[in-house]
């Protein structure tokens, strides 16, 4: 596993941290000693062919991995030197903190737009009803959906675009201030203008978030983000700058898959 | 490439669907013949004085009503949804939700047993658990029973409501940082109320008609009661007792009884299809 | 059978050109120097030609690479490799014009004399085909200890070239009869100092794109 050209910085700048991670579904071990080291206020992005671990990977940054049935995790996840994994912490309270948005869409259908993006303020206790309101603008801003919904905020959450929904849930992450934003293949359901429109926005994000993103899509994976990390069969392969792994990596495993010769 | 013989094969098509069509008609035969006989002889009995006077003596002229029975069976079917309707949704959710395990799948075979229990058994139980024991027929004791008939129903349509939500609504919720039964409560529950509604209303309308159960419990009066830990008038008693009596205007008001609970478990059924059609189910519930 | 089928059959295509192009580099080189020598203005028409079909090919593999790049989005080896090609392309152009220039001189001077003492153009003119052909082999084949080879020769021909400089210089000196022919080798010599510079330029991308470093020689 090589890690060229990622300079060592005091552990106290890495936002999260995997050491020595092990997942496993049931039997399967999904997960394989994956450790690795990753920048606050950049942005990372995991790729792989299908089955890799990425998915999973992030899952378990954010203990949703889990939340499935027979599914267990070993090892540890460190969030500002934290271990997340300790007994003492309730995953409850790191999902606060870790945000994540899903493949597809899942916007709440049964709650108008508004309420959507309010939901995670709410069900976390949040009474105060202009900031709320505040709080929900603010967030639909970021998420660079608020021109297009402002005069229909109590329109049925699942009533809008594809690419819109995907940008509602965006906005009902970011509603609760997370630290870090997981992205788990955001834009594969989209169509290439809504994808643009999302790049764009995670390019932004980076000023105040860690955003961490899976994607299959390699160009994807080039053009977002700062440093990429190369998963195969569940290990971590390669992990540096996305432009020291775009043109020159140090695996021929690596240069195989992103030159579409995996066969 | 070698198909075979089309024309053999659309005559065979032609059977198959005028068998099919056959066994649809035989089906549906005596059911119309049920509602047409119960109409004809029952609706020329409905008039104001009929949902609103007291019952009438036996073998007299005066045609009297059904009022106290109507009061009695809405006292039946409340204290039954008061108890039967909680439980079997905090179950459902219980098997929906938590219930991946040896204890989820007992309770759910369990209620799936308990389904089938003829409503008799039902009745019985109530009976020697409440009638017997407590010294007399009582509205509870009927409300009671009923409650253990709804229970499987709710509980059944829960589970199934709860579990149609999709997978990716939970999770939604679960990585904000909402707790379990957080997401339980305000997001599944609410994702899957058509569902769950429809369960409840058709489990109304199935109690509305169970006489087995009343017959055991809730013994009979002929005047309005206002205490439930009384013996009370039903309809589905009503029918029973009137309809086998030898006088003729005690007949007639079974009959027009019969029309009022059918058309009433009818268009409570007919209602709920009718209101969770189509995809806008969410917003019309 | 590997994906991208289509990709790499493009990829091919243009490694064949390239070869192509290599190809009729070294004949335009051996043919110029041969023509000066032997007054042979055939051999000058030859190389006229084969200057067209070069920059004919140089059109075509351009055209190439950029549809490559704009269907393909080529990453890491595979970019390195266009990134290559479309900057040796160039080097061919170069090399085969002053081969050009050299064929124009043997035309200028088909009606003098050489000088008695054989100036070692033929020589120099071999490395020079020599390093081109190293450096071309070097790109196809993927072979970087060839590169170490031409950097070698570039310093021989280099030095070549000062030789040849005293040299003619002396005989220019001796006799002003002979300054017209003496300046005429300075420019073959220079031309072909020149090529066996264009065949470094080569080399030195070649190792840049076995190895993502960039030197220079």
């Amino acid at each position: 596993m090589h890690t060229a050209g990622c300079d060592i910085l005091s552990d106290k700048k890495y936002k999260m941290e995997t050491n020595e991670l092990n997942a496993w579904f049931g039997s399967f071990q999904a997960i394989k000693n994956v450790s690795m080291k990753i920048r606050g206020n950049l942005t990372t992005a995991i790729i792989g062919p299908s089955g890799c671990g990425k998915s999973t990977l992030i899952r378990c940054l954010n203990r949703m991995h889990e939340v499935t049935p027979k599914a267990r995790a070993k090892g540890r996840v460190l969030l500002d030197g934290e271990d997340i994994y300790s007994r003492d912490v309730d995953p409850v309270e790191i999902r606060r903190k870790v945000g994540m948005v899903f493949q597809k869409p899942n916007p709440f259908p049964t709650m108008s737009v508004f309420d959507n993006v309010a939901f995670g303020l709410r069900a976390n206790g949040i009474r105060d009803e202009e900031f709320i309101t505040k709080q929900v603008e603010r967030s639909l801003r970021q998420a660079a959906l608020w021109k297009e919904v402002e005069d229909n905020l109590d329109g049925c959450g699942a009533g809008i675009s594809g690419g819109q929904q995907q940008r509602l849930c965006i906005a009902r992450a970011l509603a609760i201030e997370p630290e870090v934003v997981l992205m788990d293949e955001p834009c594969s359901a989209l169509d290439p203008i809504a994808t643009s429109k999302i790049e764009d926005l995670i390019f932004d994000l980076k000023e105040h978030y860690t955003v961490i993103i899976v994607t299959h899509n390699m160009q994807q994976a080039a053009r977002v983000a700062d440093y990429t990390a190369f998963m195969y069969l569940g290990e971590l392969i390669e992990y540096s700058k996305t432009k020291r792994i775009f043109e020159n990596p140090e695996e021929e495993l690596t240069e195989k898959y992103i030159t579409g010769r995996f066969g | 490439m070698i198909y075979g013989n089309l024309k053999v094969r659309k005559l065979k098509d032609r059977l198959a669907y005028a068998i099919a069509l056959l066994c649809v008609f035989a089906a549906a035969v005596p059911l119309i013949s049920i509602l047409l006989d119960v109409l004809v002889k029952g609706l020329p009995q409905f008039s104001v004085e009929f949902f609103t006077s007291e019952l009438p003596s036996p073998g007299t002229g005066e045609p009297g009503g059904i009022g106290p029975a109507m009061i009695g069976s809405m006292y039946v079917i409340m204290i039954g949804s008061a108890i039967g309707i909680p439980i079997g949704i905090f179950s459902g959710i219980y098997v929906s939700e938590y219930g991946n395990n040896w204890f989820g799948r007992s309770v759910r075979f369990l209620t799936e047993v308990l389904s089938g229990l003829p409503s008799i058994v039902v009745g019985i139980f109530a009976f020697l658990l409440l009638v017997l024991g407590l010294g007399g027929p009582t509205a509870y004791a009927g409300g009671f029973a009923l409650s253990i008939i709804m229970v499987p129903v709710v509980s059944r349509s829960t589970e199934e409501s709860l579990k149609l939500v999709p997978n990716t609504i939970r999770e939604a919720s679960l990585a904000l940082g909402v707790p379990r039964w957080k997401t339980t409560l305000n997001v599944v529950l609410s994702h899957g109320r058509a569902g769950i509604i429809t369960g409840v209303i058709l489990s109304i309308a199935r109690i509305a008609g169970e006489s087995a159960p009343l017959l055991l419990t809730v013994g009979w009066s002929p005047f309005v009661q206002t205490s439930i830990s009384e013996p009370i008038s039903t309809m589905p008693v009503l029918i029973y007792l009137y309809g086998t009596s030898p006088y003729e205007n005690w007949i007639n008001v079974a009959w027009g009884t019969s029309a009022f609970l059918v058309i009433f478990i009818l268009s409570l059924s007919i209602g709920v299809r009718l209101l969770t059609r189509g995809k806008f189910a969410y917003s019309r519930l | 059978m590997s994906p991208r089928k289509a990709y790499q059959e493009e990829l091919d295509k243009l490694s064949s050109r390239l070869e192509k192009m290599a190809g009729m580099t070294k004949k335009a080189i051996a043919m110029a120097v041969e023509s000066f020598e032997r007054h042979d203005m055939e051999m000058v028409e030859k190389v006229r030609e084969l200057d067209e079909r070069t920059y004919g090919n140089l059109v075509k593999a351009e055209k190439e690479i950029i549809r490559i790049i704009a269907l393909h989005t080529p990453v890491a080896g595979d970019l390195r490799f266009i990134a290559t090609s479309l900057k040796i392309t160039t080097d061919f152009d170069r090399i085969v014009r002053y081969a050009t220039d050299i064929a124009d001189i043997a035309e200028r001077t088909s009606e003098m004399l050489h000088f008695k003492a054989s100036v070692s153009t033929p020589h120099m003119a071999e490395m020079a085909v020599k390093m081109v052909d190293l450096a071309v082999d070097s790109f196809t084949k993927k072979d970087l200890s060839k590169t170490k080879e031409v950097f070698e020769l570039e310093q021989k021909v280099d030095s070549l070239y000062d030789e040849i400089f005293r040299e003619v210089l002396t005989y220019m000196m001796e006799d002003s009869q002979k300054i017209t022919m003496g300046m005429n080798y300075q420019f073959v010599a220079r031309y072909l100092e020149r090529i066996a510079d264009h065949a470094c330029n080569i080399a030195e991308r070649v190792v840049y794109m076995e190895t993502g470093e960039r030197v220079r020689m």
